[in-house]
């Protein structure tokens, strides 16, 4: 099938006003007889089932979690983007627009980018008009601070938790439609399979997760908004539930998976001590305004580091290697993310590392500290070389801009940041690729959507920080809501969709056939004995760079992994109630083919972009190098029953309104 | 670490449920409680018993699904944190840990250490919002300037998780901490003014129809608040359901 991204024509100023003038619209009366369901409700799938509700659908919302306020984007942290240019410092829907596609690595779509510049700005308008408490300046205007790639702040925030409070509102929107009845709620409830009837999406077989009953449910579309799929490498800073398996069923029903090998590693996060470990945790990006990150000049001090014989604050300033600020002078500690996850691994692999398994670098608030404090000094008339004075004003300011990080840290790793600098290293945080989608967001299954993390459109190979809630609310309060009309508009007349069909039931006895032979499966090993093998396969060939021959090793490895799960699995408890290692199990199968073809996607993908980074691609002062002459194309994956055996669709990527440039950030 | 583990295991939401005992090692100071808890569990699938079902999911400390009570307390025995940030260093090798879930009338177990809090939600259903259409054609942001000491406020009542630790360390199950942090944020907001007495009527009644308890002022559930969700809120949902009461 050829890919068709619908992009409309025109000028990529006005593509998406005059897309909006011109689709089928549906009168209220005719809403009441639709169905949507959306499966996922974080900000992508929560934004749209409220507004779905409110335009007059009716909506079936399902989520694993207990309360879709626990969706994982409640722990994102530093921010959203907006091009509102409050602070006057230039900014624009272009530059925003421009800055994403270039931090993409030029391998996002242009319309898809620029749509979301454009809505960027109601974005702000619709959260504050909802409640969300954004931090304010003393006259009771909005705050902004800047993020990493960019030379403008248009970060909109709420302290340490703008992801929990965007999320939050968003969940109020639908508690009101819940309270109306215009949503009807699935909670703890899992996806584990699209319906297909005469090639459109018409409904979903869900597993109540508490009585483990297997449920049908029809609509006249289904839209998709469940997240990435970090969890293949076990470690991430993903929540424990987080998944792939609606993503990759729809993918194996005949959704295109976009280019699965764009995956972020992000820098700033608590770095691993063991093997025990069941999770990573992030520090904010946001960190990186203030935190200067540095390791020792001298491999020899680094070395007493490790072994305790020294501690940080007793290098001297001169003896320190701020990388980021000697590398790349213009954008210091706030390169993109990408870049920053390199230069770290890169003085860690040359011996710099400063925790005991000699994988951290440090984030170093001291000068953040010093610079606050005598400014506070300054303000309040007070004696601005008393140190003592300086390190408890200075300590205040940081406070309030990063407590609740600060704090987070300290009870993990139970060292003190404001007195001893952070220990930070790269991990896996978001998934740039996933499901192909057009323009108006659809999949290559006609009636079947996908937003948010789990679509692969707008962040090219490598996204920017404070984009990720911006593009899940855009999907959900603003795209989705005008594209998923269009296509319903030739549904009026279809009437309720029966559940009673042969696709349902073989929809149905597929679910029950894989869940029989993960139940009665007389294995030895538990399912995260399973993970964490595959985790480690991940993350040491498929990781922050590859390279062809750790790639087909990995293919071959996970392989067999998978096939060694199916054989040594064991599963205990029934299916029939809630059994916690039953739905890790779905999920983990789902892992063991995906990360196969994450895999070979990396492999075919002779260039190194964004978070793709191929060792044998790079530049001589070790930088990712583009082939734009040949891979300037999404990767869309067509299932064809065993992952390694997916064939590739390639769409063009067709820069107009942006040169393609070698990035740099120095 | 050697432990004695006492934990409540409990089928469905009908069965007696007892406390039952096992026996760990190997534990190291740096893990997380639940990944404790992980190790017993591979332990016990290993060897084809029923592992211990338990809430968690984002494991830092912000999507409220953890909830464990933990040695009597909400969470255990580390303050302003949730239990998926209590790390075993606080525990001693050789301790005994009495492990049991969150117990409230309104919130009934599910299975072991699992329980069924979609009564919050149902509290949020009845008014925990303002009626604002998603339609993006809002005035601009910036034309509601809000006290920055006002949108502080706001936002530390918005930082409540809904994890229920105030409900499972109140001796009346009594939910008003929950409830007036949702009540608060939106009194504080010029936003939220306008349904505000709506809001305060219709949620404190969904709050008693799903049986929790009532405020005696103890403070329990400050204390035990993961967020430190202060009793501030509940003074003001207080007054506003007062106000709104003699309307």
């Amino acid at each position: 099938m050829a890919l068709d991204n619908k992009i409309p024509q025109g000028p990529i100023a006005s593509k998406w006003t005059d897309y909006k003038n011109h689709i089928n619209l549906i009168n209220p009366a005719n809403k009441r007889n639709i169905d949507v369901i959306i499966v996922g409700t974080g900000l992508a799938g929560g934004s749209a089932a409220a507004t779905l509700a409110e335009l007059g659908y009716n909506v079936k919302a399902f989520c694993y979690q207990d309360s879709p306020r626990r969706a994982h984007s409640i722990a994102a942290q530093g921010g959203i983007n907006a091009a509102k240019n409050y602070q006057g410092d230039g900014d624009s829907i272009y530059r925003l627009f421009y800055e994403t596609v270039k931090g993409g690595d030029y391998r996002s779509r242009e319309a898809n980018v620029h749509r979301l510049a454009e809505v960027s700005v109601n974005i702000i308008d619709q959260c504050v008009a909802q409640g969300v408490p954004l931090a304010r300046e003393y006259g009771g205007l909005l705050d902004n601070r800047s993020f990493g790639g960019t030379q403008v702040s248009r970060t909109f925030y709420a302290k340490g938790q703008t992801g929990q409070q965007l999320l939050l509102g968003a969940y109020s929107a639908m508690n009101r439609q819940i309270g109306r009845g215009k949503i009807k709620m699935y909670n703890r409830h899992e996806m584990l399979d699209v319906v297909i009837v005469n090639g459109k999406a018409r409904g979903i077989i869900a597993r109540n997760l508490v009585t483990g009953e297997i449920e049908r449910h029809s609509a006249h579309a289904v839209v998709i908004a469940t997240g990435g799929y970090g969890n293949v490498f076990f470690l991430s800073t993903n929540a424990m539930g987080s998944n792939v398996t609606a993503a990759w069923k729809a993918h194996k029903r005949g959704a295109y998976f976009a280019n699965p090998c764009y995956t972020q590693i992000h820098p700033t996060c608590i770095p691993v001590t063991g093997d025990h470990q069941s999770k990573l945790t992030l520090m904010s990006e946001s960190l990186r305004n203030d935190g200067r990150i540095w390791v020792p000049k001298k491999l020899e001090d680094a070395q007493a580091i490790r072994e305790g014989k020294l501690k940080a604050t007793q290098i001297a300033e001169a003896d320190r290697d701020y990388y980021l600020e000697r590398r790349y002078p213009s954008f210091g500690n706030l390169v993109p993310r990408d870049v920053a996850s390199r230069a770290a691994k890169e003085r860690c692999d040359a011996g710099f590392g400063v925790n005991a398994t000699g994988e951290a670098v440090y984030l170093d608030f001291a000068s953040a500290i010093d610079r606050y404090g005598k400014e506070q000094a300054r303000i309040h008339h007070l004696d601005e070389n008393d140190a003592k004075l300086v390190y408890d004003l200075g300590k205040k300011v940081v406070e309030n801009k990063y407590g609740n990080l600060f704090q987070m840290y300290y009870k993990i790793v139970d060292e003190d940041p404001y007195t001893t600098p952070m220990m930070i290293y790269p991990a896996v945080h978001y998934t740039m690729g996933g499901v192909w989608v057009d323009y108006n967001l659809m999949t290559t299954i006609e009636g079947c959507y996908c937003l948010g993390e789990a679509n692969f459109s707008d962040h090219g190979a490598n996204r920017l920080g404070a984009s990720a809630l911006m593009q899940g609310l855009a999907d959900g309060y603003f795209v989705l809501p005008y594209t998923i009309g269009d296509y319903l508009s030739k549904d009026i007349r279809t009437g309720k969709i029966s559940t009673d069909t042969p696709e349902f039931e073989e929809a149905e006895n597929n679910v029950r056939s894989m869940i029989d032979h993960l139940m009665n499966n007389k294995g030895e090993h538990s399912v995260d004995y399973f993970h964490k093998k595959l985790g480690k396969i991940m993350w040491n060939k498929v990781g922050m760079a590859r390279n062809a021959q750790g790639l087909t090793e990995a293919m071959d490895e996970i392989a067999a992994l998978r096939e060694d799960f199916y054989k040594n699995v064991k599963v205990s408890g029934k299916a029939e109630s809630f059994n916690q290692e039953l739905e890790k199990a779905l999920r983990v199968a789902d892992f063991l083919e995906l990360g196969e073809l994450f895999a070979k996607d990396a492999l075919h993908r002779e260039e190194s972009c964004g978070g793709h980074f191929r060792e044998e691609h790079q530049t001589e002062e070790g930088e990712a190098k583009r082939d734009d002459e040949n891979f300037s194309y999404v990767a869309a994956w067509e299932y064809k029953g065993n992952p390694r055996e997916a064939i590739l669709h390639k769409e063009s990527l067709v820069y107009e309104n942006i040169k393609m440039v070698t990035r740099s950030y120095k | 670490m050697n432990l004695t583990l006492k934990i409540w295991r409990q089928k469905n939401a009908k069965d007696k449920g007892q406390m039952v005992d096992y026996k760990i090692g190997g534990i190291e100071p740096d893990m997380s409680f639940l990944e404790m808890l992980d190790v017993l569990n591979n332990e016990l699938v290993e060897k084809g018993d029923d592992p211990v079902a338990f809430d968690h999911d984002c494991r830092e400390g912000i999507c409220g699904m953890c909830s464990l009570f933990i040695n009597g307390e909400a969470h255990g025995p580390d303050r302003g944190i949730t239990t998926c940030q209590l790390h075993m260093r606080k525990f001693k090798d050789g301790d005994t840990i009495y492990i049991e879930p969150f117990r409230a009338k309104a919130f009934p177990v599910i299975k072991d250490l699992v329980v069924d809090r979609s009564s919050f939600d149902r509290i949020q259903h009845a008014g925990g919002f303002i009626s604002v259409n998603t339609s993006g054609n809002t005035q601009d942001a910036n034309n509601i300037p809000i006290k920055k000491h006002d949108a502080d406020r706001a936002f530390d009542a918005a930082t409540c998780i809904g994890c229920g630790a105030c409900v499972a360390s109140c001796k009346n199950s009594s939910a008003m901490l929950f409830v007036s942090a949702k009540v608060s944020q939106f009194a504080l907001l010029p936003q939220g003014r306008v349904e505000a007495t709506e809001r305060v009527l219709n949620m404190v009644e969904a709050m008693d129809q799903e049986g929790f308890g009532n405020c005696t002022n103890t403070g329990a559930c400050e204390v035990e608040c993961p967020k430190g969700i202060s009793l501030e809120n509940i003074a003001r949902m207080n007054r506003e359901y007062l106000a709104a009461s003699v309307k």
